[in-house]
């Protein structure tokens, strides 16, 4: 374990040294800030807590953003250190490969986490003082903050496996932009042609709920906007999240699936890459 | 551990087609300091990378310090072993001492080593900088320390002075032979083998995978047969005797006006120095035997076989 926490730490050291650290804070910070206040212009006329109405513009802004965050963080990792030589040296010293898989993994999930902890905490704070939220809305938002963290890590694997099966840096790069693209915007694109095409309804609209299981962010989305009452109202998901039940709980078990099939997949990839 | 540091049996390694190494019977002894010379992509690193349990084999066996760099306790037997490779770049932002730091906690080295290491090694003045602001010769010394991190009792160097200047090869030289004193058992592969031609025990040629040569310097020498050069000085008019007394025995080069070369084979040289001592016109006499240099390019060459 000693060895897991040695390269997380120093994954750790180096982000607050490139500044990675500082930066993504300030930028989930800014722009949660900005659309907690903007978006709190509507909240006065419908009688909403602005806590609800900020996870709603929130979790649409995470689930662009933190993927992309996440990718551009993780993809270097392996690839990065097998181009530079380093992994010939990391791979001669008492390490085993899962640990340095793992290693990676917790010191860039641990960048990310504090990174939307504070940047988001902040944001939540900031209304909470500013403004009447009542005490019914801090559980969606401190969902929306836990499962964003949750998110961030499942791009973090995604990353990290991306990072173990690409021979180049290069290479990793454009997989994790590709990837980034098919699970934020091609992915729901293309289900929402599937759906319309299939007018004979062999799809159910039961069915929907679990083929979107089938991506993180879609995962993420569904958590946030469906599970609370009041949230889903302003995200007029209301019906869907009546149609469909599937409990929070397990929309978060999934997620966390999302962590840990990539990441298992990312350790055997590395243990089969030949250096 | 008494087993022999390094031990391989008929080792193979094949990348599809390629043959990286075939038939490799090599072992060191410990306390052993063995050279490995042989053109780029002869398999020096393949070797390297199979001796660290990087890589398997395709068939034969290895063992380092008695196990199998494979087995389970492999990680362990890592512990013994430092490694420096070729064309490492240690980049980012850590300082050299936080690096270093680092790769002792990897290795269970005592944190208090890093700082006297790399005293050693000269970049105290360096310690903290950070990494990527380092020029290639402070990173090959950084590398050189991370190697030296908890005292282990084999190193492996790939390359470990290419890119680097005179005075850092000098300072390597010195550090790699207090080691040995030490009593640590050495493998090196190197293309300047000058550095190395009075400190290596044995030398190693590889050649397309195979081993073509091992042995000492003087064995290798002796070997390959390659010519004695005898220089010697003498005037316009004692060269014609010079030709004449020792054309028998030496193919007599002229090289001025002053000094003739005698080139003959290596067991004939002392019956020319003989003949040579008698002659009265005779100013002074230089004896050069086949450099490593030479040798080495005889056994890239193809050695005994053409």
């Amino acid at each position: 374990m000693n060895a897991v926490l040695a390269i997380a730490g120093r994954e750790i050291r180096e982000g607050v040294r490139n500044r990675w650290v500082l930066a993504t804070t300030l930028v989930l910070a800014a722009l949660a800030l900005t659309l907690a206040f903007l978006g709190s212009t509507p909240a006065g006329t419908v009688k909403a807590s602005p806590l609800a109405v900020t996870v709603v513009s929130l979790s649409s802004l995470s689930i662009f953003l933190l993927p992309l965050i996440a990718l551009i963080l993780t993809f270097d990792g392996i690839a990065g250190e097998a181009e530079r030589g380093t992994l010939l040296l990391l791979l001669s010293y008492p390490v085993a490969r899962w640990q340095i898989v793992l290693g990676k993994f917790l010191g860039h999930t641990a960048i990310l986490a504090f990174a939307t902890l504070v940047g988001y905490g902040a944001t939540g704070l900031a209304v909470g003082l500013t403004q009447e939220t009542g005490a019914g809305g801090w559980a969606p938002y401190l969902a929306m903050v836990g499962s964003s963290i949750l998110l961030g890590a499942a791009f973090a694997a995604i990353g990290t496996l991306v990072s173990a099966v690409a021979r180049e840096r290069a290479v990793a790069g454009g997989l994790g932009i590709g990837l980034w693209l098919f699970f934020v915007i091609v992915f729901d694109m293309a289900l929402l042609g599937i759906l319309a095409a299939d007018t004979n309804q062999t799809i159910g609209s039961a069915t929907v709920p679990w083929l979107l299981m089938l991506n993180p962010a879609d995962i993420y989305r569904f958590f946030n906007l469906a599970s609370f009452g009041d949230v889903s109202t302003f995200a007029g998901l209301a019906g869907l999240s009546e149609t469909v039940r599937i409990a929070p709980a397990a929309m978060l078990g999934a997620l966390a699936l999302w962590v840990a099939v990539p990441l298992g997949l990312a350790a055997l990839a590395f243990q089969r890459r030949s250096v | 551990m008494n087993a022999r540091p390094v031990e391989l049996k008929g080792v193979a390694k094949r990348y599809g087609a390629v043959t990286a190494l075939d038939g490799v019977d090599f072992a060191i002894e410990p306390g052993e300091f063995m050279a490995l010379a042989g053109h780029n992509g002869a398999g020096k690193t393949t070797l390297f990378k199979i001796i660290l349990g990087l890589i398997q084999p395709t068939s034969g066996s290895v063992s380092v310090f008695g196990s199998s760099p494979q087995s389970s306790q492999a990680v362990e037997l890592r512990r013994a072993i430092g490694f420096l490779p070729e064309n490492v770049t240690f980049a980012g932002n850590l300082t050299g001492i936080e690096m270093l730091r680092f790769y002792a906690r990897l290795k269970g080295a005592p944190r208090a080593q890093c700082a006297d290491l790399l005293e050693q090694v000269d970049l105290s003045d360096a310690v903290t900088r950070r990494v990527k602001t380092y020029s290639k010769g402070m990173r090959q010394r950084l590398g050189l320390a991370q190697m030296l991190l908890g005292d282990p009792k084999l190193l492996v160097l790939d390359e470990p002075t290419s890119g680097l200047d005179p005075d850092s090869r000098r300072q390597f030289r010195t550090l790699i032979e207090e080691r040995r004193k030490a009593g640590t058992t050495i493998l090196l592969s190197s293309h300047a083998m000058v550095d190395f031609e009075e400190t290596a025990d044995r030398i190693t040629f590889l050649r397309e995978g195979r081993i073509v040569a091992c042995g000492t310097l003087e064995a290798l020498r002796k070997a390959s047969a390659l010519p004695v050069r005898i220089r010697v000085k003498a005037g316009p008019g004692a060269q014609a005797t010079l030709a004449e007394a020792v054309g028998d025995l030496a193919e007599v080069q002229r090289i001025n006006g002053q000094s003739v070369e005698l080139v003959c084979a290596p067991d004939k040289h002392v019956a020319i120095l003989r003949r040579v001592g008698a002659l009265e016109a005779i100013e002074t006499v230089e004896v050069r035997p086949p450099h490593l240099e030479n040798i080495y390019a005889y056994y890239r060459d193809g050695g005994p076989a053409k």
